[in-house]
């Protein structure tokens, strides 16, 4: 029916699932009380947003001076923190959208948590230039708009401003497609429901029915929607990038930036997607949806992708000294050797070497190995963003402007502050819609479900074509 | 938003998507008016079994991804050439490359949001709207195909319920939506 699949293949839905048996295990969760450990992490996630809402409080209301940023170093953990979350909500929409042009069937299982991921990664990400501003509420001055003030616009060719347009564009794509995808299965969750939850479904639902004509254009829609988003993704980052490439500052101003940022930003998406996958199929029980072979694939675009990062950074060094130009080639002594060395450490050692364990496929397939992997990346991730950044400020043209700084307990704090925000996002989706695309994972069912591929199956149709080559020689 | 019913419907589920798929194939040959198929995901080979014609969403696309750049790249024109012209580190007022990060960006966002509000509108489909659905399970595991049986004779409801009953359909009812 859609060609044929090879049995050797890796099936992607294991314990030899009906239908039925798919909307029950995905929808599940949603109907159950929360467990205890949902109940939990959730207090703990709420705490974590209100210790937010706190700092955010502290540093409008004492002003920026709050944070240790100087003349120096005018940016500090806030945009790395902005360019880290930002980097985190790649995976989702690569996941959904390349892949999907790719035909990588194995995203069906991840596609809808990592798309939800990336929306509260951008939500978190925005936070930050914002609160950057000091006077949150003239935020709305970064968008043009016919104004009384002459009207006085902004300045369309400053990178600043096109990632305001970029990180919005993306915001507001990703959630578009993420809920064009959630509306199937927010109809299946609300045929079964009754009562208040229904009505709840019902509005969320938009009056899906199932016909198939709106079938095909929700395809339709999917696929030009993936088509879209995939230039926007590799734009998204590019564009980050551009805040520093486009500077004359030296480890800054180079060509290289766009391809190492997008690499690194997929890099620590999917490092976020596997650590929230592992404790989300472990918490939900898809082990069956959320396979070994899922995390295996996963782990293959992290090796990948840490290695591109490798290569970048080794080639930032080889170009700053065969430059021949002496405040590039300090830059990059000073990362190394400077103030910041440690953080420059931690970035080699995470995002290049660790990863380089997953050319074995039993590590790959280690579900405690690749956790404390993702966790590594993560941290890997947000040192490349802070060696970049202060590092670089922290020693400029003159010698007796150079500086130091650490960050108040501020700082730290909004940082934490948006791990309770994302956290607290997260929590809620899973209670609410299908952690996994109920509708997608049904319709690979035939050609990844266990009891149709693998290698059990595969002799089972040797046998069968074995027989059915004998009785066709019978005939003759 | 719930309309009052003014329509009746015999419908029949299927247990597997090939069972509907040959059914449909079937009805087509032998000439029987389909009023709609409801499946629970989209199923491979429908649309040419339906006879659909292909979605024109990506030609609305399209025109809504133009609308965008033309927008950004106009609008962005007429403000630095002419609204209020300022010289940005010795560049001309007309710096087309650096127009080109943003232009990218609106053609995009137009595209998505007009084809996704396209996509809701043309299915009749947006937030508290509530459509007749014909049974519960159609969007857990049942495959339904329906005739519409409004003014039909009874010699025509008869033909569709054997037609339901000799391709395999397990439950066969008549609703009013």
């Amino acid at each position: 029916m859609s060609g044929h699949i090879s049995p050797i293949r890796e099936p992607l839905i294991t314990g030899a699932k009906t239908y039925h048996q798919i909307t029950e295990d995905i929808c599940g969760p949603t109907e159950r009380m929360p467990s205890r450990a949902w109940m939990i992490t959730f207090v703990l996630a709420v705490l974590g947003l209100a210790f937010y809402i706190f700092c955010v409080t502290w540093t409008i209301w004492v002003g920026i001076g709050s944070w240790n940023l100087n003349r120096t170093i005018g940016w500090g953990w806030d945009i790395t923190n902005f360019v880290w979350w930002v980097g985190i909500g790649h995976a989702g929409t690569l996941i959904s959208a390349i892949l999907l042009l790719f035909r990588q069937k194995w995203r069906t299982g991840v596609n809808r948590a990592a798309e939800a991921m990336t929306i509260f990664a951008v939500i978190c990400a925005g936070q930050f230039p914002l609160i950057h501003m000091g006077r949150l509420w003239l935020g709305f001055f970064i968008f043009p708009y016919p104004n009384t003030r002459g009207p006085l616009w902004v300045n369309f060719n400053s990178p600043l401003l096109w990632d305001v347009f970029a990180i919005s564009t993306y915001f507001t794509v990703s959630l578009l497609f993420w809920y064009t995808g959630l509306v199937p299965d927010f109809a299946t969750v609300r045929d079964r429901a009754s009562g208040i939850r229904r009505k709840v479904y019902d509005f969320l639902a938009f009056g899906w029915t199932g016909s198939a004509k709106h079938w095909q254009r929700w395809e339709s829609l999917s696929l030009i929607l993936a088509g879209l988003s995939t230039p926007l993704v590799l734009s998204v980052h590019t564009i980050v990038s551009f805040d520093f490439a486009t500077s004359v500052i030296p480890g800054w101003h180079t060509t290289i930036f766009p391809p190492y940022f997008v690499a690194g930003a997929i890099f620590s998406g999917f490092a976020m997607v596997q650590t929230l996958m592992i404790i989300t199929r472990k918490v939900l029980h898809l082990e069956d949806y959320i396979t070994l072979e899922h995390i295996d694939s996963m782990n293959k675009v992290i090796l990948a992708t840490g290695t591109i990062v490798g290569v970048a950074y080794l080639t930032e060094l080889f170009i700053s000294w065969y430059s021949g130009y002496i405040y590039e080639q300090f830059a990059f002594y000073n990362r190394l050797m400077g103030p910041y060395w440690w953080s420059y450490v931690g970035m080699m050692s995470c995002n290049v070497l660790s990863p380089q364990i997953f050319w074995s496929k039993k590590l790959r397939q280690n579900i405690v190995v690749t956790f404390a992997m993702s966790i590594f990346v993560n941290i890997g991730m947000w040192f490349e963003r802070f060696v970049i950044i202060a590092s670089t400020l922290a020693r400029d043209y003159l010698p007796s402007a150079w500086s130091y700084y650490s960050a108040t307990w501020v700082e730290i704090g909004l940082f934490i502050g948006t791990l309770g925000l994302f956290s607290t996002c997260y929590l809620i989706f899973t209670r609410v819609a299908p952690v996994v695309a109920v509708a997608e994972i049904k319709s690979i069912l035939k050609n990844a479900g266990d009891q149709y591929v693998g290698m059990k199956n595969a002799h089972k149709e040797h046998a069968h074509a074995e027989v059915e080559a004998k009785s066709g020689h019978d005939h003759h | 938003m719930k309309r009052s019913p003014n329509k009746d419907v015999l419908f029949g589920l299927y247990n597997d998507e090939t069972e509907i798929l040959s059914a449909v194939h079937k009805a087509k040959a032998d000439h029987l008016d389909i009023y709609d198929v409801f499946t629970p995901f989209p199923v491979h080979g429908m649309e040419d079994a339906m006879e659909l014609s292909e979605s024109r969403l990506h030609m609305a696309g399209f025109v809504y991804g133009l609308i965008g750049l033309l927008t950004a790249f106009l609008g962005m024109t007429w403000i630095f050439t002419s609204d209020w012209p300022i010289i940005f580190g010795g560049k001309p007022y007309w710096s087309v490359p650096a127009f080109i990060p943003i232009t990218f960006e609106l053609t995009v966002l137009f595209a998505a949001i007009g084809m996704v509000v396209t996509f809701y509108t043309i299915c009749g489909m947006g937030p508290g709207v509530i459509n007749p659905t014909l049974h519960d399970r159609i969007t857990d595991d049942k495959f339904c195909l329906a005739f519409d049986v409004t003014n039909a004779s009874d010699a025509d409801k008869s033909k569709f319920q054997s037609f339901l009953e000799k391709t395999g359909a397990e439950e066969i009812t008549q609703k009013q939506i």
